[in-house]
């Protein structure tokens, strides 16, 4: 539901001077379905590329079940996925992941028994090439791969502030820090679109502010498209390029923050509607 | 107070990255392999070698492989002694079918066979996962141990149904068979698990490992970052059934001489080495060798004490020693579920601030 004319054009150049690109990511009448229960019904939406893009809606919107189904974990009954201008072939996570996409879960995934920085370097393992055997031996490619991988690593981690953490097993962390460090795994990986599932959830004010910080930093400098889940509406306002807004598995609004904000299905869903 | 990383900086990754990034360890570990090399070997007798150190290093190379899978991977296996079994199966049938290649290929060969075998058997793990999969496995025990008892291919038809390791040498030194020599014995095994340890440590701390514990800890996120489920989960079964079937293999070769499948690779065997990852620690290279050094060295220990320093009959004292054994493995696991390994890394903590406790 775009209207100006200038956000229909290939790439334009938004207020704050960031570049919007091409569409990355469209998706095209998807409809899923569990059983009899409909999650997602006939919703179409794209994601331009280095847009901050938010999906907003009520609890059991199927906000969540729709990056499931961008991240390849839940197979859509109708509808087509296109990525890059090509029709997504009904694809396992892992060969979602070689294509560039990365996520982060709404209950922190991370690997509890490695330290911080393993972690991180999961997220480097598409572009690690060595096999087993270069593994086994170690030195070689394996080491020269290892380390080149682990200074981009390092950059996540000064980017996001963690360096006194590097060592720690992830179990041991707080809550707030655990957050910091998914999106690091997920950021290492250089995505092309990054999906964030309520990165936000359970923060206090200072912890979402940081957190806004970092996204909008990852957006800025390193051009990372950016597809966001989050309740706080503020938040959601401020950062995002474009809102989609679902309410029962349907799309009720999609637009600019402004133009979501005043439309009156959207009030209607959030504030409820006398039925008289 | 000398233990410590305190001005010992690191300034490059590769550094950092090492297996024993303090000093005194570092020490350590070359010393410890100066004696295991040079100084054991000239020391070494009939006794030692079989009481202790052929048991312990040969164990010690299945704990590495059990724990590559169940410590590292989380793929609970109850089939170590039928995987030990084709190891031993597998080189007695290439050192009797091709006696002019050296025993060393025909080990490795072992290796790869049961690692064949035992991706095989791990198929199944794709679809169940904990006590399931345990069961799973434990059919492989039982079905591998039926196989070698019943077809006499595999045991060369012979009428005791035994298989026995013909003499092989390596570089002119009597290997396998009565006539081997203790430190010939003690030297192939200790080549095998330096090699096997540092093969396990290389793979364990790159891609691979990480790949192993992420489908351990976490298997969607592991999926979601890119692991190939499948790809890991038989990578974690080819590796481990690998070295598994090289501890069978010199299991037979160089340490029994002589084995029958469900005498010497029976269910005990599989829970001995399940027990030696869970004392030694879970995830852990170095746990792997303290489990086995716990099982192997216990039971000769206080066999040494109750019949040879308190004079008591032996079979009581067998019997004691069970009931000793199993207390002190109950007795760690309520101290410390993570294993001895857990109990060395509080240590080196401690030792770090020692003699200053804050």
């Amino acid at each position: 539901m775009t209207t100006t004319t200038d956000m229909n054009a290939d790439s334009y150049v938004t207020a704050d001077g960031r570049t919007i690109g091409p569409v990355v990511m469209d998706m095209k009448n998807i409809t899923l379905r569990f059983g009899g229960v409909v999650a997602i019904k006939d919703i179409s939406f794209d994601i331009r590329e280095g847009e901050i893009r938010a999906i907003i809606g009520p609890n059991g919107a199927g906000k969540s079940s729709m990056l499931n189904v961008i991240s390849g974990f839940y197979k859509p009954q109708e509808g087509e996925v296109w990525f890059r201008g090509e029709k997504r072939p009904p694809m396992k996570p892992y060969q979602v992941a070689r294509q560039g996409l990365a996520r982060t879960f709404q209950n922190i995934a991370l690997f509890d028994g490695m330290t911080v920085l393993d972690n991180i370097m999961t997220g480097r393992l598409n572009h690690m090439k060595a096999n087993l055997l270069q593994q086994a031996i170690w030195k070689g490619k394996a080491e020269r791969e290892e380390i080149a991988n682990r200074e981009i690593c390092e950059k996540v981690i000064d980017f996001l502030e963690i360096q006194h953490i590097r060592k720690t097993p992830v179990g041991r962390l707080p809550y707030g820090l655990k957050k910091r460090v998914e999106l690091a795994r997920a950021l290492a990986a250089q995505p092309s679109l990054l999906l964030l599932d309520e990165p936000m959830a359970g923060m206090n004010v200072e912890e979402k502010e940081d957190m806004s910080r970092f996204i909008l930093d990852m957006n800025d400098e390193f051009g990372t498209t950016i597809a966001l889940i989050e309740h706080d509406m503020g938040v959601v306002m401020d950062l995002s390029d474009r809102v989609v807004v679902m309410d029962y598995g349907k799309k009720i609004g999609d637009g600019t923050p402004d133009e979501v904000r005043n439309n009156q299905d959207v009030i209607d869903a959030y504030l409820g509607v006398s039925h008289d | 107070m000398f233990y410590r990383e305190a001005g010992d900086f690191k300034t490059s990754y590769r550094d950092d990255s090492q297996t024993f990034p303090i000093r005194l360890d570092r020490m350590g570990y070359y010393i410890l392999m100066f004696v295991a090399f040079l100084v054991v070997p000239f020391f070494i007798n009939d006794y030692w070698v079989n009481a202790v150190f052929a048991p312990f290093l040969i164990y010690a190379i299945a704990a590495l492989g059990l724990n590559i899978l169940t410590g590292y991977a989380g793929q609970v296996s109850l089939g170590t002694g039928g995987f030990m079994a084709v190891g031993a199966y597998a080189s007695y049938k290439l050192m009797t079918s091709f006696p002019e290649v050296s025993i060393l290929i025909h080990i490795i060969l072992a290796g790869g066979i049961t690692a064949v075998v035992g991706v095989a058997f791990g198929l199944p793990s794709l679809r169940i996962k904990g006590f399931y999969l345990a069961v799973a496995t434990l059919a492989a025990q039982f079905f591998l141990v039926w196989v070698f008892n019943k077809v006499p291919w595999f045991y060369n038809y012979s009428a005791s149904g035994q298989i026995n390791a013909p003499e092989r040498s390596v570089f002119g030194v009597i290997v396998t068979g009565p006539n081997t020599e203790a430190w010939a014995k003690y030297m192939i095994c200790l080549v095998f698990v330096v090699v096997l340890a540092w093969v396990a440590r290389n793979l364990t701390r790159g891609m691979m490992g990480r790949k192993w514990m992420g489908i351990r800890d976490m298997d969607i996120a592991a999926e979601i970052i890119g692991v190939n489920p499948l790809m890991a989960k038989m990578s974690a079964f080819a590796v481990s059934s690998f070295f598994v079937g090289i501890a069978g293999a010199l299991f037979f070769t160089v340490y029994l001489g002589a084995a029958e499948a469900g005498e010497a690779f029976g269910i005990t065997k599989s829970f001995l080495i399940l027990f030696m990852i869970i004392i030694g620690g879970l995830g852990s290279i170095f746990g792997s060798f303290a489990g086995a050094a716990f099982m192997v060295l216990m039971p000769v220990f206080l066999k040494n004490v109750l019949v040879g320093g308190l004079g008591w009959p032996t079979d009581l004292a067998a019997h004691f020693e069970f009931m000793i054994v199993g207390g002190l493995i109950v007795v760690f696991l309520i101290v410390e579920p993570h294993g001895l390994a857990q109990l060395w890394r509080l240590t080196k903590e401690k030792l770090r601030l020692w003699p200053f406790p804050h």
